[in-house]
């Protein structure tokens, strides 16, 4: 499998997915059951892609700079902070930590 | 001269609005993504298709997340990781579609335009033509923006090298956490979200890159059906 494949495979699916959308009923989601297994499986990738991104490298788990970052945005999402100031403020963390030499 | 009413007016003006503000900060957020996809492996125009094909911030941050860590080898699980984070705006697509309203060329374009961002600006809008104002420019503003965004971000990358030194990585990580956090109403999705941590954290050095996210997307399925039994009984 190629680099290209691989994006325009994953591409094709998750533009299918939307327009399916447009050809089931609203009445649909009246069921709650699948609306909300959907909603939980949302959930439960979000937060293993969230543990993948602060401390996976490559097969291993690496603590660096990215850790106390999404702590700092974990914080600023508590308080409400706007979604585009809470991204900066994360990176800027790490990028900091880094500069300063205190974390990988 | 038609007579709308005042206040149907100013409703669709609140819905401009607020499409502009989430719009906007929505797009200013895909220089990152294009410099993580260079960083990634890909080219600069891999990741413009990405952005103009997938258009799914979540979904195209968890493929090149896969990528970047497995290579083209975890191509398979990064495809079905993507894929099924995309799932929901499936959902989305439902709750949309009587907003949208008939006819088939502007259903697919509306198709395409379905995300977090313009699903969430819609359907917070209480009058019916304030909530199609607040799809549609949500939805334009952040292609245009994402797109546009993303190719500087791409090309910026390529003269950075290494995006890490900016806290990219670390950006990436505190987006998918801005996704999952509205969703943390209740117990039960905070409970679902530790047990798939906690899957993820034990299966990163034990199975392939991407593979850990797929695992833990069972967490979710198994809680679902859980739920929906006891609600039956």
């Amino acid at each position: 499998m190629t680099l290209w494949q691989i994006i325009l495979a994953a591409s094709i699916a998750v533009l299918a997915i939307k327009l399916l959308g447009y050809l089931v009923p609203p009445r649909v989601l009246e069921k709650p059951a699948a609306a909300r297994t959907a909603e939980l499986v949302t959930v439960a990738l979000l937060s293993a892609l969230i543990v993948v991104q602060t401390v996976g490298a490559g097969q291993g788990l690496v603590l660096d700079a990215r850790l106390p970052a999404i702590g700092v945005a974990a914080g600023l999402f508590a308080l409400r902070v706007p979604f585009i100031l809470v991204i900066v403020a994360a990176a800027a963390t790490a990028a900091a930590l880094r500069a300063l030499g205190w974390a990988a | 001269m038609v007579d709308v009413p005042l206040d149907e007016t100013a409703a669709r003006k609140e819905a401009l609005k607020a499409s502009v503000a989430v719009g906007l900060a929505v797009a200013a957020y895909g220089v990152s993504f294009g410099a993580l996809a260079v960083a990634s492996g890909l080219t600069v125009w891999q990741a413009c298709v990405l952005s103009l094909v997938m258009f799914s911030g979540g979904s195209q941050f968890a493929l090149i997340g896969v990528i970047a860590a497995g290579g083209v080898a975890a191509g398979p699980a990064a495809i079905a990781g993507a894929t099924l984070l995309g799932l929901r705006n499936g959902l989305y697509a439902i709750r949309v579609s009587p907003i949208v309203g008939p006819g088939f060329a502007k259903r697919v374009v509306a198709g395409h335009l379905t995300i977090d961002e313009s699903t969430a600006v819609a359907t917070a809008q209480a009058v019916p033509s304030a909530q199609r104002v607040g799809f549609w420019a949500t939805g334009i503003i952040i292609y245009v923006g994402w797109n546009l965004m993303t190719l500087a971000g791409a090309l910026l990358g390529n003269l950075l090298g290494d995006v890490s030194a900016f806290g990219l990585d670390a950006a990436a990580a505190a987006a998918f956490l801005g996704l999952l956090w509205p969703r943390l109403k209740s117990l039960q999705p905070v409970a679902v979200a530790v047990g798939a941590a906690v899957v993820a954290v034990v299966l990163i050095p034990m199975v392939p890159p991407g593979v850990p996210v797929l695992a833990a997307a069972l967490v979710g399925v198994v809680a679902g059906l859980a739920a929906a039994r006891r609600d039956r009984a």
